[in-house]
């Protein structure tokens, strides 16, 4: 039934990254939790839970892979609007959680509607522009369908709420329309309403939010509040000198100094053990595995999947620079997890149904002919 | 499918991805440049603040070492102090707590406010420090009102208490908080920010011996900076005690003694250079530099022009008038221009060239020999003594004498006076020296000056048979736990150069400067006790040609004479020395005499 062909050209360096990346996260989430267990007695065992999700996410990247994509290419409307469904349901039904509600509980297992939705609006982005896409550019005017695709989900997320995840929908979503070129002029009205809005928005941002923005922008101001994440990341991280502190060793991290080690902040965590060595060592995969997932979207000989290749590459970039600058303090803090290392299980499985996609994508590569 | 054929095709794709790369790989790139900005470039700052995050170390202050005097009673000790402080965190809302304390002590909110200020920036969990040393009272009230004062918190530390206040304070000394410049130059590496230490007298010679050394205590925090546990204790060692040489009851009476007056009482032991008692006045308290000064408090010390923070026994340079004429006399019998019987006859002035050098008795003295003139303290005999010995000479005596140079007591900012040579006049004024200039410097006038500790030196060697001591001021040393660290031992500084005969001479005439009632000193006399002693009556009109411009209503104080009184008791076995100095005081014998001679009589009753 599996074409020969198929095997041939499975896309082992994308796998392999995936993987190693996943491998390293593991590791991590290790040291964050043991070193905490001893002090702080609770969390502890999220390596193990991040193995189970590891490998269920494998399971996930090997099913997306099996099908061929174009079937995406059909379903995008009805997968777009199941997974704005959840996002709406999330709203009444969902989980609060820390001030936000966010997580839908299936039985056993929660989820985060928001992150699907990510996949899906590449879905029926990549749908869209694959048949409308011209040299000139996209008007404002052809673009009210892609707008309003985005901007449901975006206000669905915004209202949850959960700024990051939102604005990382807004990327995405922005990175994809770029990549397919709009006219000029277009750009220029887009980025002044985003400034604007972005503006306007400030007035109703929650009172955290707009105090770790300004953290970001002065984090001595407020050491112990909302700049505490900021100074003590930028600590762990600067402490990890050029070798590390050693695995294990990292010393922000077992006196809980670091808040959220082992989701948002997990790179600070590596960064202190591990050193620029080891830091930068995984910045140069994720470096490597969106050059590749860039070469996939080139690769492939058809433009529905060379944009969607593109749009699920930009998700897992956004979601890695933000994160990794959040970290370095070169951004205020978002919640934003670092895909395939933070703990979570609705990340973990969407970051690699991504990427299953993308092998995907890769693997069929050669049932279009220029 | 075909249509978007017609519009892009994979080249133009190709060229979108390269655009999309090179925006990933700039991104990339300052994620890397900042990675190796902190961790490397910075990373040594950041490892070091992370040592600090989790194991915080805790100074223990040490207990400054004590001071008693020489029989062991307790002069300065350490007292606890209330300080007021305020953990922000904890206050939720700093600024209301602090302006309620404010209201609670009724005094104004706005210096507190500053101090919150200041702090800015400090890990907020860190208490700021509102209010040093509070009263017990002010304890009580915070106390009572705790529940409503989140975050204010009192903390005590030792303070430094002087209990005899103003008594011994110019030898004492005051402590002051150390600068940032001091911690800076590497002179202090036990002391921290805020740290106070010896910043006059003993309490700064002795600064290293009172230190101790700074305790620590490991302990570990969490991420509020609250402990968790405590690692390790490193207690403080206290300082060492320190025993003055001072004897409490002559210092006593001393600034009794000076009291209402302006000037110097200094006493000595002159077999041992141990300084028995150093009054100056007027005095100041050196609690007040530790209980925190005001400007305008501290402006009234230092712009008071009596001087209270000068120790005048040191620093205080004073021509040394006729109890210079010791120095002449020694000169004059040891090279040899007089005899103890050259005669000299006294008509109450002596020409030298056209001008007229007066004594102080207008009559006259008549004929005098070198143990009258001392004893009378006749100016022409010493007029003459200084013409035939040149002012080099007489310099040279002068310095063998001591005179000149700092005597090397463990005090701060001794003086060092003046002894004129011909070389300093021309080095210095350009002028060639005068030859009435020598007759001036030969009767302690002119250029002449003197600290009050070196005429003591001088007295004590005179004394004792010629041997200078260096002045001690501490007698032993000993840690906190009674064992002896360091005994001060006399330390001749060397001989006067005088032979015994030569110097039994001047000690005759000493005690019958105070024995015999023609003497100045006849007021310094003690019966039965054999008091030797020389006074002096320092002009200050003049050599101070600018007084013309000093205000009206002080003209006429400073117009008034210095007077001093130098002596040694008993004359025979001498036990005690002591040089009195009183500014404008008028005349030696009666401003200066029974200053010295109560504190002989109080130092020798016993």
């Amino acid at each position: 039934m599996i074409d020969r062909r198929l095997l041939e050209h499975f896309d082992w360096v994308l796998l392999s990254l995936t993987l190693v990346l996943g491998g390293i996260g593991i590791l991590t989430l290790y040291s964050a939790a043991t070193a905490n267990a001893d002090i702080v007695g609770v969390k502890g065992l999220v390596h193990l839970k991040q193995s189970y999700w590891l490998a269920i996410g494998t399971g996930i990247m090997i099913l997306l892979a099996l099908f061929s994509y174009r079937w995406l290419n059909r379903l995008a409307l009805p997968i777009y609007c199941f997974s704005i469904g959840l996002l709406v349901a999330v709203l009444f039904v969902g989980k609060e959680v820390s001030g936000s509600q966010r997580w839908l509980i299936l039985g056993p297992v929660s989820f985060q509607p928001s992150e699907l939705v990510k996949i899906s609006l590449v879905i029926i982005l990549a749908r869209h522009f694959s048949e409308s896409v011209s040299e000139e550019g996209f008007s404002l005017v052809e673009l009210w369908k892609p707008l309003i695709w985005t901007l449901i989900p975006f206000a669905l997320i915004v209202i949850q709420p959960d700024l990051g995840t939102s604005l990382i929908v807004l990327l995405i979503a922005g990175s994809v329309t770029i990549f397919v070129k709009i006219e000029r002029r277009t750009l220029l009205c887009l980025t002044g309403a985003g400034i604007l809005g972005s503006a306007v928005g400030w007035f109703f941002l929650k009172e955290y939010q707009k105090l770790r923005i300004l953290a970001f922008l002065d984090p001595e101001g407020d050491p112990l509040g909302a700049g505490y994440h900021i100074i003590q990341s930028k600590i762990a991280v600067g402490s990890g000198m050029l070798f590390g502190k050693g695995f294990l060793k990292g010393t922000q991290n077992a006196l809980s100094f670091l808040p959220e080690h082992h989701t948002d902040f997990i790179f600070s965590v590596l960064a202190e053990e591990w050193g620029f060595l080891g830091a930068a060592l995984v910045i140069s995969l994720y470096v490597l595995l969106v050059i590749w997932g860039l070469s996939v979207a080139v690769r492939s000989k058809e433009p529905f999947g060379t944009i969607l290749a593109v749009g699920l590459t930009s998700m897992i970039f956004w979601q890695a620079f933000i994160n990794l600058a959040m970290a370095l303090a070169l951004l205020p803090v978002v919640g934003v997890p670092l895909p395939l290392i933070s703990y979570g299980g609705s990340s973990m499985l969407i970051s690699m149904g991504a990427i299953g996609i993308l092998l995907n994508i890769s693997m069929r590569r050669f049932l279009f002919k220029e | 499918m075909d249509s978007y054929l017609h519009t892009v095709d994979s080249d133009w794709y190709r060229q979108r991805v390269s655009g999309a790369l090179i925006c990933v790989l700039a991104a990339f790139l300052i994620l890397l440049v900042r990675l190796y900005y902190l961790q490397v470039v910075e990373g040594p700052e950041f490892r070091r603040q992370s040592q600090n995050n989790c194991v915080r170390l805790e100074d223990i202050p040490p207990a400054r070492g004590l001071i008693f005097d020489r029989d062991g009673v307790l002069l300065v000790e350490n007292r606890p102090c209330f300080n007021i402080s305020i953990v922000p965190r904890e206050a939720k809302n700093p600024k209301g707590v602090v302006h309620k304390l404010a209201e609670l002590l009724d005094v104004a909110p706005e210096p507190l406010f500053a101090r919150l200020a200041e702090v800015r920036g400090v890990r907020s969990f860190k208490p700021v420090l509102l209010r040093r040393d509070v009263s017990r009272d002010v304890v009580a009230i915070i106390e009572a009102y705790k529940l409503d004062l989140p975050g204010i918190v009192i903390t005590v530390e030792p303070t430094r208490h002087y209990l005899e206040g103003k008594r011994a304070s110019h030898l004492v000394g005051y402590l002051g908080e150390i600068s940032r410049e001091e911690l800076k130059s590497g002179c202090f590496p036990d002391n921290r920010i805020r740290d106070f230490i010896g910043r006059f007298g003993v309490e700064k010679a002795y600064e290293p011996y009172f230190h101790g050394r700074r305790g620590e205590q490991r302990i570990e925090v969490n991420a509020l900076g609250q402990l968790t546990r405590v690692l390790k204790t490193e207690e403080a060692t206290p300082g060492n005690n320190i025993y003055l040489t001072l004897d409490f009851r002559l210092q006593r009476k001393a600034e009794a003694l000076l009291s209402g007056k302006v000037g110097a009482a200094v006493a000595m032991d002159p077999s041992n250079g141990h300084i028995l008692a150093m009054a100056s006045s007027p005095a100041f308290d050196p609690n007040v530099f530790v209980e925190g000064m005001t400007y305008e408090a501290w402006n009234d010390l230092a712009s008071n022009r009596f001087r209270p923070m000068e120790n005048k026994a040191i620093q205080g340079q004073y021509p040394p008038a006729s109890t210079y004429k010791i120095v002449t006399a020694i000169a004059g019998l040891e090279e040899g221009v007089i005899t103890e019987h050259t005669r000299v006859f006294c008509p109450g002035y002596y020409r030298y060239g056209n001008r007229t050098f007066r004594c102080w008795k207008r009559g006259g003295h008549g004929f005098m020999k070198i143990t009258d003139a001392l004893v009378e303290s006749c100016d022409v005999f010493f007029y003459q003594v200084g013409e035939k010995l040149g002012v080099d000479r007489l310099a040279g005596y002068a310095k063998a004498c001591g005179l000149g140079l700092p005597t090397g007591v463990d005090l701060d900012k001794e003086a060092k006076g003046l002894v004129p040579t011909s070389w300093w006049k021309l080095g210095r004024m350009g002028v060639p020296w005068q030859g009435g200039e020598t007759l001036s410097v030969a009767i302690g006038q002119g250029f002449d000056l003197v600290t009050p500790i070196q005429m003591l030196s001088l007295i004590s060697a005179v004394a004792n048979g010629g041997i200078r001591y260096k002045p001690l001021v501490v007698r032993r040393i000993e840690s906190s736990d009674g064992s002896l660290v360091k005994k001060e031992v006399p330390v001749p500084l060397g001989r006067l150069s005088v032979s015994d005969k030569t110097l039994e001479i001047v000690k005759r005439s000493l005690m019958d400067a105070v024995n015999k009632p023609r003497g100045t000193g006849w007021i310094a006399r003690i019966p039965g006790i054999d008091v030797a002693g020389k006074t002096g009556t320092a002009q200050v009109v003049g050599m101070k040609e600018d007084n013309k411009e000093n205000p009206v209503e002080s003209k006429h104080l400073h117009l008034r004479d210095h007077a001093w009184f130098i002596a040694f008791a008993p004359a025979e076995e001498p036990r005690v020395a002591v040089a009195v100095l009183i500014e404008h005081g008028g005349h030696g014998s009666t401003a200066a005499g029974p200053i010295a001679r109560e504190m002989i009589k109080t130092y020798l009753g016993n």
